[in-house]
């Protein structure tokens, strides 16, 4: 196989990890997020923390192995990304420490003042993460300053504009609202019901931060839109993105929440599958000059390297689908809290 | 300070905090599939009590491993991003290989071992503990042979980048990364193997000396005498063979240190003049006087160690240029801690092994409090073993090779010392993140330092509830009715239960 071909095979595969990554964790990073809203006692806490208990492990892993796959497929964007947003996944690893650590030791004593501070650290690390994965995406889109070497020579301030905090806000509440359907499908009863006013709500909450943000991408970051006039069939991923996000309401007012969030999960692969159509073929957009830009062709592997992990993905793959799939199957339904809860 | 420091002790606190975990999980992985095996075989419950007891010791320890763990994997990006772009081609295929092959088995089969006690069948129970010590021992492999492909680079060729076809040119010079040629010789580098025998050795003996740690704490106290005695018994096995076979692995190892950097065997010993060499055993290396006080020495040890001869010389420091030469103090001091360490683990092991044949071992109090305590040398020993594998390969992040005559001697320049050929290896000092800068790393230390002080809190905590806890015990088989509903009862009482196992959680 050529070495262009494999260098947009892993780009697309980068793509995969990445909306793996994005539904799996994006629903126990919601649980996070909405929990203390919607789990009034202890016990619905519980529930909450333990709907994503033996999940929220495995879909980390998504993330590490994107990050170890961009490290080999394109070890000048992992080299470019990693330092230049330097503070950035500080405070991501801070965060996503501190969300695993909450839910380990908020049991482990049973004072309400003890239960309190891991259930807002809980809150705080999974809004903070989201944010982060958010501004990002923003600063993706619109480029950050590079140097020839493809070094990152701006500031802290450069990477807060407007743009990746809006994208950044659109996220939580994406995720917020996409956690709230997973935890409707593991709950029963009155959390349930109060469940349903929750998915309303950070549904209307990303329903304007979706716009807003589709407006300011239109009107202000042309680079965004320029791929779509060469390929005209990705407007078919717009329109299929629009009509899940346009399902959701609509299934749960039907009473589809099953539904509702297989919707969820169309709109979050769709809105990660439109983000690489806009990157393409850049990883990392210099904002200052587009000569500089960390390309897929520039950041790439040698041939031998991409081949050798493809085949090891290729090998790989069906064992990990294999075994999510194990573990999905077991903790499937409701949850009940048990001896071995949290 | 400058930045590369910073970042150096940023990569030293974060990885020598993450490596209290991984050769727990490694070591106690295979204890829980002994313990479990032979549950399933023999239907005698005390190993079931036992593989749930450590089960959920082992998956506290799984649970910061992971998480001081994905530390380690941003951070070659975040602080060492030209070391990233050099070694990227070569060293992410592992990197990515560990995380398809390893992280997945672990977390996903991590999940059924601690919550699917009652949801699935004990074989796929038994199946899922395999899995996961298996998963813990993969993700070693990949680590290890990438950090010895740093230490004896091999199945690679360096070239320049290009950029649309043409070199890539920074201030006129070309820049230049590795890129495969052989898989297989790249993954089976000259140390790869002796490496990762020795690091699983070490696993092992950390692993025996927490378990038996723990069950000595309770023979000493007298609680679950019959579950501690046949853990500390099953560890002590391990435990004699590990140390003992650490010994010949260390061996093996030193030999192919001094084949292929022998600046960091001179560094290791202080040897610093080449000719026949003495073995210290005791000692404080002086640089300045090229010498070492207060030194206790076997002599021609080195000699006979390197070459099976007492006489013959042993290459020193002075074939190498100043700069070229790793730290010799620390080098020394965590190279020959370490060994002291192992064989102190010998005599226990050994010892208690004795006593153990002539039915003492469990009257014999002072050693079982010994044991409590031990436990800590491992820990040490393999943080030790780093910190000598890592300073030694200094100032190198990537070790270039070095070249021997045909007579068996170090090929030196027309000064006299070793001329590396630049372009093969990467200093440390060109390895960090240009776009990173010190205050960057400085407030990130203060960060680290403080949640890792946290969490080593709350991990101490945590296993000491635990460990007062102890062992569940089983309601007994084949009660009917009433009982059977009052023992589950009060199972669900004072049961615990998290991905770390929680008491009192209701």
């Amino acid at each position: 196989m050529d070495w262009a071909t494999l260098c947009v095979i892993w780009f697309a595969l980068e793509g995969v990890l990445l909306t793996g990554y994005a539904i799996l964790d994006g629903f126990d990073l919601g649980v996070g997020i909405l929990h203390p809203f919607v789990a009034r006692t202890n016990d619905e806490r519980r529930v909450a923390m333990n709907s994503i208990g033996p999940l929220w492990d495995g879909n980390e892993v998504w993330l590490v192995t994107f990050g170890g796959a961009l490290f080999a497929a394109f070890p000048e964007a992992y080299a470019t990304v990693f330092s230049g947003f330097y503070s950035a996944f500080m405070l991501l690893l801070f965060a996503l420490i501190f969300r695993a650590v909450s839910m380990e030791f908020r049991s482990k004593v049973a004072t309400p003042r003890w239960r309190r501070f891991w259930d807002w650290s809980f809150f705080g690390g999974s809004a903070l993460a989201t944010l982060l994965f958010g501004v990002a995406v923003g600063n993706a889109i619109l480029g950050i300053p590079l140097d020839q070497r493809g070094n990152f020579t701006g500031t802290l301030l450069d990477q807060l504009r407007p743009y990746p905090l809006l994208v950044g806000a659109m996220t939580v509440a994406l995720f917020a609202m996409h956690g709230g359907l997973f935890l409707y499908l593991k709950t029963e009863g009155a959390f349930q019901e109060r469940l349903r006013d929750w998915m309303w709500r950070s549904w209307g909450l990303f329903l304007v931060g979706y716009m807003l943000a589709t407006m300011y991408t239109l009107a202000l970051v042309p680079r965004a839109t320029a791929n779509f006039e060469h390929w005209p069939w990705a407007a078919a991923v717009v329109v299929v993105n629009v009509l899940a996000v346009a399902n959701i309401p609509r299934c749960l007012h039907w009473g589809r929440p099953g539904q509702a969030f297989v919707s969820s999960c169309v709109t979050i692969a769709t809105l990660t599958l439109l983000f690489g159509l806009a990157l393409y073929p850049n990883l990392v957009t210099a904002s200052n000059d587009p000569a500089a830009s960390v390309t897929i062709f520039s950041a790439a592997s040698s041939p031998k390297t991409l081949t050798i992990m493809l085949i090891i993905a290729l090998v790989g793959m069906p064992f990990v689908i294999a075994y999510t799939a194990i573990v999905y199957w077991t903790f499937r339904g409701k949850v009940r809290l048990d001896e071995h809860s949290y | 300070m400058d930045a590369v420091l910073l970042a150096r002790l940023q990569f030293a606190l974060t990885i020598a905090f993450h490596y209290i975990f991984p050769p727990l999980t490694i070591g106690m992985g295979v204890v829980m599939v002994f313990l479990e095996g032979r549950y399933l075989a023999t239907g005698d419950r005390v190993y079931e009590i036992a593989a749930r007891f450590w089960t959920r010791i082992f998956a506290l320890n799984f649970a910061i491993g992971v998480a001081t763990g994905i530390v380690m994997e941003f951070q070659f990006g975040t602080n060492w991003a030209a070391y990233s772009r050099f070694v990227g081609d070569v060293f992410g295929s592992a990197l990515a290989a560990e995380g398809i092959f390893a992280f997945f088995l672990e977390s996903g089969f991590l999940a059924l071992l601690v919550f699917g006690w009652d949801r699935i069948s004990p074989r796929m129970h038994f199946f899922s503990t395999c899995m996961v010590a298996l998963g813990s021992v993969f993700s070693s492999v990949w680590i290890v042979v990438a950090n010895s492909w740093q230490q004896t680079p091999a199945g690679h060729h360096v070239v320049p980048v290009l950029r649309d076809g043409r070199p890539l040119l920074i201030d006129g010079h070309p820049v230049l990364r590795a890129e495969i040629v052989d898989f297989w010789a790249l993954i089976l580098n000259p140390s790869s193997v002796h490496r990762l025998v020795h690091v699983w050795i070490g696993a092992f003996i950390l692993g025996a000396f927490f378990i038996m740690s723990i069950s000595a704490y309770y023979l000493l106290r007298g609680r679950y005498l019959e579950f501690a005695k046949r853990s500390f018994a099953g560890a002590l096995l391990f435990a004699t063979l590990a140390s003992l076979a650490a010994v010949v692995s260390g061996h093996f190892q030193a030999r192919g240190v001094y084949r292929y950097q022998p600046a960091k065997l001179a560094a290791f010993e202080a040897h610093y003049r080449t000719g026949p060499g003495d073995l210290s055993l005791l000692g404080l290396p002086d640089d300045a006087a090229e010498t070492i006080h207060f030194n206790l020495a076997i002599p021609g040890g080195l000699s006979f160690l390197v070459h099976d001869d007492f006489d013959e010389p042993v290459i020193g420091l002075d074939r190498f240029r100043r700069s070229d030469r790793p730290p010799v103090l620390l080098s020394f001091a965590s190279y020959h801690i370490m060994i002291g360490l192992g064989m102190l683990f010998i005599a226990l092991s050994v010892t208690a092994a004795v006593l153990h044949w002539r039915r003492r071992l469990y009257e014999t109090r002072w050693l079982l409090w010994v044991f409590v305590f031990a436990v800590v040398g491992p820990v040490l020993a393999n943080e030790l073993g780093w910190v000598s594998a890592e300073v030694g390969r200094q100032p190198w992040v990537v070790h270039p090779p070095v070249e021997w005559t045909e007579q068996g001697d170090l090929a030196v320049g027309p000064d006299g010392v070793v001329e590396y050929d630049e372009s093969l290896g990467l200093r440390t000092a060109d390895a960090a993140s240009p776009s990173v800068d010190a205050s960057q790393v400085l407030a990130s230390i203060v960060g680290f330092g403080a949640i890792y002080l946290a969490l080593l809190a709350v991990w101490l905590y945590v296993l000491d509830s635990k460990i007062r806890h102890g062992p569940e015990p089983l309601e007994p088989p084949g009660g009917t009715g009433r009982a059977d509903v009052l023992a589950a009862a009060a199972r669900l009482q004072d049961h615990s239960g998290s991905l770390t196992g929680a008491d009192g959680a209701r």
